[in-house]
């Protein structure tokens, strides 16, 4: 921001005023608050909390149970062996609920492989959306079982806005992408490295507002329809998280995030 | 805004003669609660995980420091801008300055309690930006110049009707007799106006739920996704926030995302969650270019290491307004500024000062259930009666109600007198009662005889008959 050097030394002076009245209030006054080794240990390796028992199910309950939770929240589910049934799974959906079939799919790997040719019924188009596309399509980084939810993240092949433009919005994941709770999202990420992208997404549902007399509707400002296309099934490795809460780390990318380089 | 807190007790009986908002607070007394208790009983580790939470916003409110010079050194590692401000008015110029950096005519804003109490909006409306609020309640309440009257639905104070009246007032381009008795009509309608401006606007300003030290990423989260398109269509993203919402970790964000929608609507977990890190990468397809964090102190370092130091553990859930007897009757703006319910009466004297909150600290029965409910387990009963101990120390009270204490005191500490007086009173009592067992009025009682009688005392005072007892 240059908003001129004046308020910038005001800005300045506010900074240290506020951290000196946190260490004035905490009666550390004058210390280095940086130098804290224990503090930054729990920052360099950060160790999950407790995780739920419903986010560490194996195999094929981690999938129902995350077909389930999504359901509960009214998301659209449905199942297919591989990604040459992706193009069918979205036309039947979308045919049976009357949406238009034009699509704007993301240009990301993750879902590279689906042969869209081969359903005439679909228009696909592929990049970013001004707004006006009325179905997107993307992949994602993983699921989560504990609670039905999607995780996205932004990049140079996924337009943030796609998620959240179109009045219905198709997420295509592979079964051994779901994985049981949260603090697995976060171990992948580092494992993957380069630090976080400017968007994590955790999607749980389509958008919703009950601000009218509390009268819950779908479909405020966000998608209306969240149809969620699970490919294939578990892998049966398992999951990574282990007994005593902490993760480990999956077979080197084979399991989650391969496809996202 | 203009503060009413002084007014609390007008304001309050003005509110209990409002048959409208009677019946939105009951629909809200008989909604959220219960959501939060199933929530609650579907995830047999909630409570664990209430006191991980707890223990994490303590850990962080011993260390405050630390933690936000980190968060501030990952924002600028990833190209984004920290400032920061000691007060609202410093809060309100930053912002300022940003939106004129930018050329900015429109600035879309999703919900902040942030922005209420630093009156964001009045600002940029004198100075030539034009806010718009988009979550539907903020939107709808921002139409009607009103403040929110709750944490999380903002306009719950408001009929259908009420609504409708306001959009075929504010909204003049529709036909004038088009249909707007279903909720899902006035949704449409404001998503069509909303979406608009999410397109056109030049800056997007929002909250934040969390700041992560760990990664420099504010959290937020919403079920509408007004957020996400504020904080992705624009050019420049404005995320302000007090500096007690840091977390060391994503995984004790993680922990504390658990509890919040919980607590807040019954939700496993609200629709979009969101983590943001600084602005647009150089080949991401979308998201603004300018990224900033303002960070407001506003009075909470004077709560830090002080005896409300607790309160800043407080994550703006709702739980303890959707379960509070007092709001529940009154609703939130009784409470006559930004916050309210046990939360409200708690951190505003903190934040305006105890003589300018007037009755607040009294606005409650000190039930318990607001404590209870609390995923942040904060004493709020607790902080209500120190408040209440600080106004009489300072004055602050009427004198009727010292002189009435002091009597008591003075009383309390000679139990011979004590005895005497109120084997005096009970008799006064039953005498006056006659017959009838109960008194239809009672000097000095006339608050409660007036809606109801007061039973009159039968045979001997407590003390007499703890006597005989121990005999």
């Amino acid at each position: 921001m240059s908003a001129g050097p004046a308020k910038k030394t005001r800005s300045v002076s506010s900074r240290d005023q506020v951290l000196s009245a946190i260490r004035g209030a905490l009666g550390r006054e004058g210390a280095d608050g940086q130098n804290r080794p224990d503090l930054m240990a729990r920052l360099d390796n950060p160790v999950p909390n407790r995780v739920p028992d419903r986010g560490r199910l194996d195999g094929p309950a981690r999938i129902d149970l995350f077909q389930a939770e999504a359901e509960r929240v009214s998301a659209d589910v449905a199942r297919v062996a591989g990604l040459d049934a992706v193009p069918g799974a979205i036309a039947a959906y979308l045919g049976e609920n009357g949406l238009p079939t034009a699509l704007k799919v993301t240009p990301d790997a993750a879902i590279g492989d689906v042969p869209w040719a081969q359903q005439a019924a679909l228009s696909v188009e592929f990049g970013a959306t001004d707004g006006s596309d009325p179905v997107g399509v993307t992949g994602a980084y993983l699921g989560v079982a504990e609670t039905g939810t999607v995780v996205l993240l932004s990049g140079e092949t996924r337009p943030n806005s796609l998620n959240y433009l179109p009045d219905t919005h198709v997420v295509v994941i592979r079964a051994d992408q779901i994985i049981g709770a949260y603090e697995e999202v976060w171990a992948q990420l580092r494992h993957d490295g380069g630090g976080l992208p400017r968007i994590v997404n955790w999607i749980t549902g389509p958008s919703r507002s009950a601000d009218i007399e509390q009268t819950l509707m779908l479909g405020a400002h966000g998608p209306r329809n969240l149809f969620i296309v699970i490919v294939g099934a578990d892998d049966g490795k398992g999951i990574v998280m282990a007994d005593d809460g902490t993760i480990v780390t999956a077979d080197e990318g084979t399991r989650v995030g391969d496809a996202h380089g | 805004m203009e503060a009413t807190t002084r007014q609390f007790t007008g304001n309050a009986r003005q509110a209990l003669k409002n048959d409208n908002l009677r019946a939105a607070l009951d629909k809200l007394s008989h909604g959220f609660p219960y959501k939060r208790l199933e929530a609650a009983a579907r995830l047999p580790e909630f409570e664990a995980l209430r006191d991980q939470s707890r223990d994490i916003k303590a850990h962080v409110l011993e260390n405050l420091d630390f933690y936000l010079q980190q968060f501030e050194s990952k924002v600028i590692e990833q190209g984004g801008q920290v400032h920061w401000a000691k007060d609202a008015a410093e809060a309100r110029d930053i912002i300022l300055a940003i939106c004129q950096e930018a050329g900015a005519e429109t600035v879309t804003k999703s919900k902040s309690m942030i922005g209420e109490e630093i009156a964001i909006n009045g600002h940029l409306e004198a100075n030539g930006v034009r806010p718009v609020e988009t979550d539907l309640g903020e939107y709808i309440i921002q139409l009607r110049k009103e403040p929110p009257s709750h944490l999380i639905a903002p306009a719950i104070h408001l009929s259908m009707d009420q609504v409708a009246d306001t959009f075929k007032d504010k909204h003049r381009e529709f036909a004038a007799d088009r249909p707007l008795d279903q909720p899902r009509e006035l949704l449409e309608e404001a998503r069509t106006m909303l979406r608009r401006e999410f397109l056109a606007a030049d800056v997007g300003l929002t909250g934040a739920n969390l700041l992560i030290a760990e990664t420099g990423s504010i959290a937020l989260v919403t079920n509408e996704g007004n957020a996400d398109l504020t904080l992705t269509l624009p050019n420049t993203h404005i995320a302000i926030a007090s500096i007690e919402k840091a977390v060391p970790t994503l995984e004790d964000a993680t922990t504390i995302l658990r509890v919040l929608a919980r607590s807040a609507t019954g939700q496993e977990l609200s629709v979009y969650t969101t983590f943001v890190s600084g602005p647009k990468r150089p080949d991401d397809m979308d998201g603004p270019e300018n990224f900033h964090v303002v960070l407001l102190d506003n009075g909470r370092t004077q709560m830090l290491g002080s005896e409300f130091h607790d309160m800043l553990r407080c994550i703006r859930c709702g739980a303890c307004l959707n379960s509070c007897p007092v709001y529940g009757a009154i609703g939130g703006h009784a409470y006559g500024w930004v916050y309210s319910g046990p939360m409200g009466s708690v951190l505003m004297p903190g934040i305006l000062g105890l003589e300018q909150t007037g009755d607040l600290p009294n606005a409650s029965t000190l039930c318990g259930t607001c404590e209870s409910v609390c995923p942040m387990r904060i004493p709020l009963p607790a902080m209500l009666r120190r408040w209440r101990e600080q106004q009489h120390a300072r004055r602050l009270t009427s004198t009727k109600s010292r002189m009435m204490l002091k009597l008591w005191a003075m009383l309390a500490r000679r139990p011979g007198l004590y005895r005497a007086v109120m084997g005096l009173g009970v008799g006064f009592m039953r005498a006056l009662a006659g017959g009838r067992g109960s008194l239809k009025s009672l000097p000095f009682a006339g608050g409660w005889t007036a809606v109801r009688d007061l039973p009159a005392p039968e045979g001997k005072t407590f003390t007499a008959l703890w006597k005989e007892r121990r005999k």
